[in-house]
């Protein structure tokens, strides 16, 4: 069989699968449908140069295999066919960056109306920090970090004071408000990836990165660490809880502030002066 | 544009007299080569087996002994990725492969693959076999070095292989070796292998800085008469180009090895901010990790063409050899290796764009990623132009360099989705990930490799290969691959991470099973297929077909030598003369269809010739 209709299968197959495939993005849930959209225009764009390239090459290989004594082209340059392909090139290329370049823009730029999350990654885990009623997050260490002070807040800024610490891997989400995620680590690079919300960003020791979504479906999604932290990497996953308005005020009010987990250590503190009084 | 010396004849013209008959001045006339500048120097000649076969300074056993190792160190390579592939495909089956296991497995594979067998393997061992003998010179200018650098190159492999064997293993922290993680606990072999690993690749960097320097001079300098730039073969082109890259990225990779040692044995702070440890603050601060990610993809990404341009060189060689037909647009072809090969410098950061740099960077990386994709994709019209209205030959290496443009256009493709910042969002660090750059760079270059091991085995032992049992291996090597990579495309689309031991039972990945049971069998078969090639080549080295001179009738200087094998000194008595291009094949009016580059005008008086 000549091996034309072989590499035929291969484009026709690849062509076929994608069609048919099952395997295919999650269903969205931010506002980060223009990415998908520019996934599918580079789809296009370049799912059709691939099977025109290898359609030619496969039609070169029927119509001019080898026969003694064929007449052969010599043509070693051709400026005009070059410069055409070139320019043709060129365009395509452009067609397809200055749209991702427009979202990327809007992916770089939070919107003023959105909430600050601040996201803690360590070796392997997740916990959150959302600001109080000031709606600012308190500046924080790493080398402040403790038992008593799990995020490492400066006890002297006040802004930290009403901050609110969710110290478990679940956290919640309103619909339709943006949210900037604030990343940290304590130790190692991680990555904050729902693949839902499509966006992701890595999280550095030393430094805060940052990226902004709006989730806009309910539901539970899985975190994921997109980026290889070490030999628990596979397993540090967290939940999100995208929900309405009203549970998401209450599950807020549920939760703790900074001030309050001070209170309350001074008090078990203070109880345990108590105690160890009476005992003796 | 017959001849570009004609102006310099009258003063010259005696010391010209070489190539041509003494009988008539017109003959002289278009068969004039310019002088050689320098006198021929005789070499050091190995007596011992030692000196000829082991400290040997002849750059086509140096290139076999590289071609050797590296192919060595990739088949440890592939064995590691059959040991990842059932862990993926079927977690559990093989129960001593653990977490951690699984993650000096990925390591080594990765770091194997890219630098010790694909780039040892093309500009080690094709770079030393071909450039002396396609520029028409004796050795390397400083073949004492040469040796050098391929036992330096041997230790660093040694150093790396011995880190399987210390207490810890191998380093874990994936190829890339991002710190903090890969050298603090909680990453397997963050003791001895990390510190291995970076001494192996020191080791490398200083080996290859040796045979670079070699390969480079060789080029520029000690090109036979007549044999200017732009009558090399593209093969030259391409290593000598990837050779300039690596001289000027492998340093960026030697001093942030040198940085991570420090870090690691002196608990220095290069790359090391405030870290807290299993609720302790570690004695490190003020380091950045992102600069060390800057510094290993400023070496990173010219790597991928320290691959890619010896391939795209030689595969334009072995389709306009096997296509009968000139390559189209050779000095395109030139510019675009040349292009690319500087634009190379200035993508790197492509792949951080979630990395947590600034992210204004993205606009500037995107572009110029994006820019590269046209000198690229120039390249592969040039090669299947090249097809147009050709007679070509179907065998095994016209299979594999079709191939290779079937897998190179996919994976350039999805290059294009991954550099382009947004689109890369979403599909960074997962599966897409991998099945792009092992789709560009694995498969892609691989296909050249052994169509190049097809094209070339003839002038290195005298033999031809099988025909038969290489369109098998063909058939595997391409179509099993194929299956592993496209499929995996689409768990990239589904959001499936990278460097996931196992997955648990996510919801995104219950419909992927069965596509990851398939990848491993196919992974599986694609391997053990490598064992038809290799049977090939044992056997054809002792019954296979006597070779002859210049089997495929090419016109490149590697086929002209006065002995097949070529002798130490490759030339015999006289150095070739060359007076053309090496790609004029059924040029109208010739005899022939293809004309050597030794051959003289005058022996081909009715060819219409158009280029030099």
């Amino acid at each position: 069989m000549h091996a034309g209709f072989i590499f035929l299968a291969v484009i026709i197959g690849s062509v076929l699968f994608h069609i048919f495939t099952p395997w295919w993005w999650t269903d969205i849930a931010s506002n980060w449908g223009a990415m998908d959209d520019t996934i599918n225009l580079t789809f296009w764009i370049g799912g059709g140069v691939f099977v025109l390239v290898c359609l030619f090459m496969v039609y070169c290989t029927f119509k001019f295999s080898y026969k003694e004594g064929r007449k052969v082209e010599y043509k070693p340059e051709d400026n005009k066919l070059e410069k055409i392909l070139t320019v043709a090139t060129t365009l395509g290329v452009a067609a397809l960056l200055a749209p991702g370049l427009i979202v990327w823009n809007e992916f770089i730029n939070t919107p003023k109306n959105a909430l600050n999350i601040e996201v803690m990654a360590w070796q392997w885990g997740w916990q959150y920090r959302l600001p109080g009623e000031d709606g600012k997050l308190g500046t924080a260490q790493v080398a402040k970090i403790s038992d008593e002070n799990p995020f490492g807040i400066n006890l002297d800024d006040p802004n930290g004071k009403d901050d609110v610490l969710i110290q478990s891997d679940e956290l919640h989400l309103k619909t339709n408000r943006p949210v900037q995620i604030l990343l940290r680590s304590v130790d190692v690079l991680h990555n904050f990836y729902v693949p839902q919300f499509r966006a992701k960003m890595d999280a550095i020791p030393g430094i805060i990165s940052y990226y902004w979504f709006e989730p806009n479906k309910l539901g539970e999604y899985e975190v994921l660490c997109a980026e290889y932290c070490g030999l628990g990497h596979y397993g540090m996953r967290a939940k999100v809880v995208v929900e309405n308005e009203q549970n998401y005020e209450n599950w807020l009010n549920e939760q703790e502030t900074f001030s309050s987990l001070i209170a309350k250590q001074n008090k078990i503190e203070f109880n345990t002066i108590k105690i160890a009084k009476n005992n003796n | 544009m017959s001849d570009d010396y004609k102006e310099n004849i009258t003063p010259l013209e005696a010391q010209s007299s070489e190539s041509t008959t003494e009988s008539s001045d017109s003959i002289k006339d278009i068969d004039y080569v310019r002088p050689a500048e320098v006198a021929d120097q005789d070499l050091y000649h190995g007596h011992s087996f030692i000196t000829k076969w082991i400290f040997c300074q002849d750059a086509k056993v140096i290139g076999v002994q590289y071609f050797l190792t590296a192919v060595f160190t990739g088949i440890v390579g592939l064995i590691l990725s059959w040991l990842m592939r059932l862990q993926l495909g079927f977690p559990e089956l093989v129960p001593f492969i653990t977490a951690e296991h699984y993650y000096q497995f990925v390591t080594m594979h990765g770091m194997i693959m890219v630098v010790y067998f694909l780039t040892a393997l093309f500009l080690g061992g094709f770079g030393n076999y071909l450039i002396p003998l396609m520029v028409g010179a004796r050795d390397m200018v400083f073949p004492y070095v040469n040796m050098v650098s391929f036992w330096m190159f041997f230790i660093a492999v040694c150093v790396l292989m011995a880190s399987f064997f210390v207490p810890g293993g191998p380093t874990g922290a994936g190829w890339t070796l991002y710190p903090p993680q890969a050298i603090l606990e909680g990453t397997p072999g963050a003791g001895l292998g990390i510190i291995l690993m970076l001494v192996s690749l020191s080791l490398f960097v200083i080996g290859f800085t040796m045979g670079g320097l070699n390969y480079l001079i060789t080029v520029l300098q000690a090109r036979t008469r007549g044999m200017t730039l732009m009558r090399m073969p593209l093969s030259v082109w391409g290593i000598v180009t990837a050779t300039a890259l690596a001289m000027l990225a492998f340093p960026a990779l030697l001093v942030s090895c040198i940085m991570m040692t420090l870090d690691k044995v002196l608990e220095t702070s290069f790359f090391m901010p405030t870290i807290l440890k299993a609720g302790e603050v570690l004695d490190y601060g003020g380091g950045s990790p992102i600069l060390f990610q800057h510094l290993f993809w400023f070496f990173g990404h010219p790597e991928v063409y320290i691959v890619a341009l010896p391939a795209f060189g030689i595969v334009s060689d072995l389709i306009s050899v096997h296509a009968r037909k000139n390559i189209f647009g050779y000095r395109m072809m030139v510019w675009a290796i040349v292009g690319i090969g500087a634009l190379s410098f200035f993508v790197w950061a492509h792949h951080m764009y979630v990395s947590g740099m600034n992210p204004w960077f993205g606009f500037f990386f995107a572009t110029t990623t994006l820019i590269i994709a046209v000198p690229t994709a120039l390249k592969v019209y040039n090669w299947i132009i090249t097809l147009w209205k050709a007679n070509i030959r179907m065998n095994t290496i016209m299979l594999f360099t079709l191939g290779f443009i079937v897998t190179f256009v996919n994976g350039g493709i999805t290059g294009i989705f991954l550099g382009n910042v947004v689109v890369d969002v979403p599909l960074s660090d997962t599966y897409f990930v991998i099945a792009h750059f092992h789709m560009v760079m694995g498969i892609a270059p691989l296909m050249v490799i052994m169509g190049a091991v097809y094209h070339w085995f003839p002038l290195v032992t005298g033999r031809m290969l099988s025909e038969k049992l290489g369109k098998w291996h063909f058939w595997f090597t391409f179509l099993g691959a194929y299956s592993i990579y496209f499929p995996m495309h689409y768990l990239g689309f589904i959001g499936v991470p990278r460097r996931y031991f196992e997955m648990y039972d996510s919801p995104y990945v219950t419909s992927a099973v069965g596509m990851n049971e398939f990848i491993t069998v196919a992974a599986l078969i694609v391997g053990l297929s490598q064992f038809i090639f290799i049977y090939n080549i044992v056997v054809s080295l002792r019954i296979g077909k006597p070779a002859g001179r210049n089997p495929w009738k090419a016109n490149s200087l590697e086929w002209l030598t006065p002995e097949v094998p070529p002798a130490h000194g490759n030339w015999g008595e006289k150095l070739p003369v060359v007076h053309r291009w090496p790609y004029d094949f059924n040029v109208p009016g010739a005899k022939e269809d293809y004309i050597t580059q030794t051959t003289p005008p005058s022996e081909v008086l009715g060819a219409e010739v158009e280029k030099t």
